[in-house]
């Protein structure tokens, strides 16, 4: 009896043992094909775009085999074409920080109509929740060209908007409002809603309603509420939301070509134009690993900011 | 003193529209224990949550000190609420979770602090004060959620089924700490419970509701032995329903002739019917068997079931339907009567309550 009851956990635990080894092989097995695509596929076009960034630009295009830094160099600087001297590249730097500043705003524009959209949709009864949710998915099933040029049809000087205001007689010009930061601006927001939308509402689908009550019920007003007990706790959700908009925003192409024009070109923009009539295919590299470096290193700074604010709120 | 004056509150609209409450009336007084008890559904939360502010009772009013209620928002009424779920801030620590309301109320943070440092001790918490409220049991919780609600000083405190979640054994301490909190803070409690038990040992007063209206309001011992009517003599405790004739009837004195022949004196439950036929009702323990040919109702003895600390006799009578004894065990002491023996039950004048309905 004894001798049954000493062996037998033994033997169990090293059935035990020997069944997790098992099934750690056959996790690795069945993640291996992901992990490659995502190694070879996500870094191979990667490499590849750092070497072009090193190398000299073809007369038509592609790249000369021959080491060169000037691709880096003129990302940031020129060379006065008369004067030899070298100074900051402004028409470079200008279209960088309009990207990076019309990418927050859009952000902050989605985050300001995102976010009561969401409360809205997560405080219907729960069998209207779909209905709501569907009114906000289904642009998203439209080709990004076309919502952009619906974007258009609204704010163009024959459009919806101006001729409304010039029939009931407000104005008597249309407003200029194509080809303006602002139509940039409007067509991100209508474009990438969705996306702050979708993870602020997946979080306060998940958020305790009676919580609020709880506030109420503690003497907390309407805005204590919202910011001590729902903000906190929807916070994942805002973060996952700003992330979604700023990132693809920085990166934008079709929209700000569409309605900002040549004058308000952004990354995306002149990126391509390096791959096109630019013909200077290192720079176009050098420009898109750089668009790389500045949403990692905003990343790295907001989400630093939300986690140190995540310590103070919790103390 | 809070005041609820015909309190009407339905839900939805024209078709499908529900009266959760139906021109509820009652007055809780000062310091009192008050408990509503009543089945699920019958708008026991419905009620706090006109007090807490939470519904808008669609007719009636509700006045605190003379003060109306339904004007305030819930965050301006000096009443808090001890949730069913709890509801406390899973982002907060024990202590900031109790110290929330007075932060909202604008003390200053000495104040603040030392508020909470008592809660702390009161609850018996004080070790857990930087634990998340995740990180402790559901009793712990209770003490928190209790604690928070206390912490502001409110002039009533609602709790809605606080001890339901509890397993028994913590129920039954947490029904003492209540008590032992209320006479200490000298808060006017507001309690919701289903359970019968709870509120017959807990309450100052209570209020049995059903459907939506409140059946009856008295001390436990009132309700217990004087149910008005027939739902609040089924809901709380075990019951004997007889049916009789009620033949005189004088403020709460009633003479009535039971169905076996034999009258007896009664009460009446006040605003009860005249003569004729009525519903008398007698607790168990109230009865007893007698040997036959003496007691008030003949019957033959059916089940005996011993249950430890009593013996329940169920006995058939003769007139029809069924009728349990109940009597106290004492030590060594063997049950004589078996089933198929002729029995008679019997109780004493005053004893059956005429029912209102
Ligand atoms: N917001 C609401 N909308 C519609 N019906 C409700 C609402 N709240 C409660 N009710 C209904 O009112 C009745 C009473 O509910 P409640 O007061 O929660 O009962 P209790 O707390 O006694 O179990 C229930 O039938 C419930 O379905
Ligand atoms: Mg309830």
């Amino acid at each position: 009896m004894t001798d049954i009851a000493s062996t037998r956990p033994t033997s169990m635990r090293d059935l035990a043992a020997a069944r997790k080894r098992e099934e750690r092989r056959t996790r690795a097995f069945l993640l291996a094909p992901a992990m490659a695509i995502l190694i070879f596929a996500a870094s191979g076009p990667l490499l590849i775009v750092l070497v072009y960034s090193f190398l000299t630009p073809g007369d038509y295009g592609g790249v000369v085999w021959e080491f060169s830094l000037k691709a880096w160099f003129n990302v940031f600087a020129e060379r006065d074409f008369f004067t030899e001297e070298i100074e900051l590249a402004d028409a470079h730097l200008s279209i960088m920080w309009r990207s990076i500043k019309l990418s927050l705003m859009t952000t902050v524009i989605c985050l300001i109509i995102g976010f009561p959209t969401a409360y809205f949709i997560a405080t219907r009864p729960r069998g209207t929740r779909d209905f709501w949710m569907l009114l906000v998915i289904i642009p998203f099933w439209t080709n990004l060209l076309i919502r952009t040029f619906a974007i258009m049809e609204l704010i163009r000087n024959e459009g919806t908007f101006n001729s409304f205001l010039v029939g009931i007689g407000v104005i008597d010009t249309p407003i200029q409002m194509m080809f303006t930061e602002f139509a940039v601006l409007v067509g991100m927001a209508y474009v990438y809603l969705p996306l702050m939308i979708l993870p602020i509402y997946a979080s306060m689908e998940r958020f305790d309603f009676s919580l609020v009550e709880a506030g109420y019920d503690l003497y907390a007003t309407r805005f204590q509420v919202l910011r001590r007990i729902i903000l906190p706790l929807v916070k994942p959700g805002v973060v996952a939301g700003s992330i979604l908009v700023f990132v693809p925003c920085l990166g934008a192409y079709v929209t700000p070509r569409v309605l900002g024009g040549g004058k308000n070109m952004m990354l995306g923009n002149f990126i391509e134009l390096q791959f096109g009539q630019g013909r200077n295919w290192p720079l176009g590299a050098a420009l898109a690993l750089t668009l790389l470096v500045i949403v990692m290193v905003a990343l790295i700074f907001y989400v630093r900011a939300v986690g140190r604010e995540e310590v103070r709120g919790h103390g | 003193m809070i005041e609820i004056d015909r309190v009407t509150k339905v839900f939805g609209s024209a078709a499908d529209a529900f009266r959760a409450l139906d021109t509820v009336s009652v007055t809780i007084r000062q310091n009192e224990f008050f408990t509503l008890l009543g089945p699920s559904g019958c708008g026991k939360t419905t009620l706090l949550r006109v007090i807490a502010g939470f519904v808008d009772p669609t007719e009636g009013s509700v006045t605190l000190e003379g003060q109306d209620l339904l004007r305030l928002a819930p965050y301006e009424r000096p009443v808090n609420t001890v949730f069913q779920s709890y509801a406390l801030f899973p982002h907060m620590t024990v202590a900031q979770n109790i110290g929330f309301g007075l932060e909202m109320q604008g003390k200053p943070g000495e104040e603040v602090r030392r508020t909470v440092g008592e809660m702390l001790d009161l609850v018996r918490m004080s070790e857990l004060a930087d634990r998340r409220t995740s990180e402790i049991s559901g009793g712990q919780q209770q003490r928190v959620a209790l604690a928070r609600a206390l912490a502001p000083r409110p002039r009533v405190l609602l709790l809605d089924e606080p001890l339901s979640a509890l397993d028994f054994k913590l129920r039954k301490d947490m029904q003492l700490e209540l008590k032992r909190l209320q006479s200490e803070t000298g808060i006017t409690f507001v309690f919701v419970t289903h359970d019968q038990e709870e509120a017959l040992t807990m309450s100052d007063r209570i209020a049995v509701m059903n459907a939506g209206a409140i059946r009856q309001i008295g001390s436990p011992r009132d309700i217990y032995d004087h149910p008005a009517e027939r739902f609040v003599a089924d809901f709380i405790g075990d019951t004997n329903f007889l049916e009789a004739e009620l033949l005189t009837v004088e403020g709460e004195r009633a003479e009535v002739r039971l169905a076996s022949g034999r009258e007896i004196a009664a009460r009446a439950a006040e605003g009860g019917a005249g003569q004729g036929p009525v519903t008398v009702a007698v607790r168990p323990e109230h009865a007893d068997l007698a040997p036959e040919g003496e007691g008030l109702l003949p019957g033959r003895l059916g089940d005996v079931v011993y249950f430890g600390t009593d013996t329940h006799f169920h006995v058939d009578l003769d007139a029809g339907g069924r009728f349990v004894v109940r009597r106290q065990n004492q030590p060594d002491q063997a049950e004589a009567r078996g089933r198929g023996d002729r029995v008679s039950v019997r109780f004493g004048p005053g004893v059956g309550q005429v029912l209102r309905d």
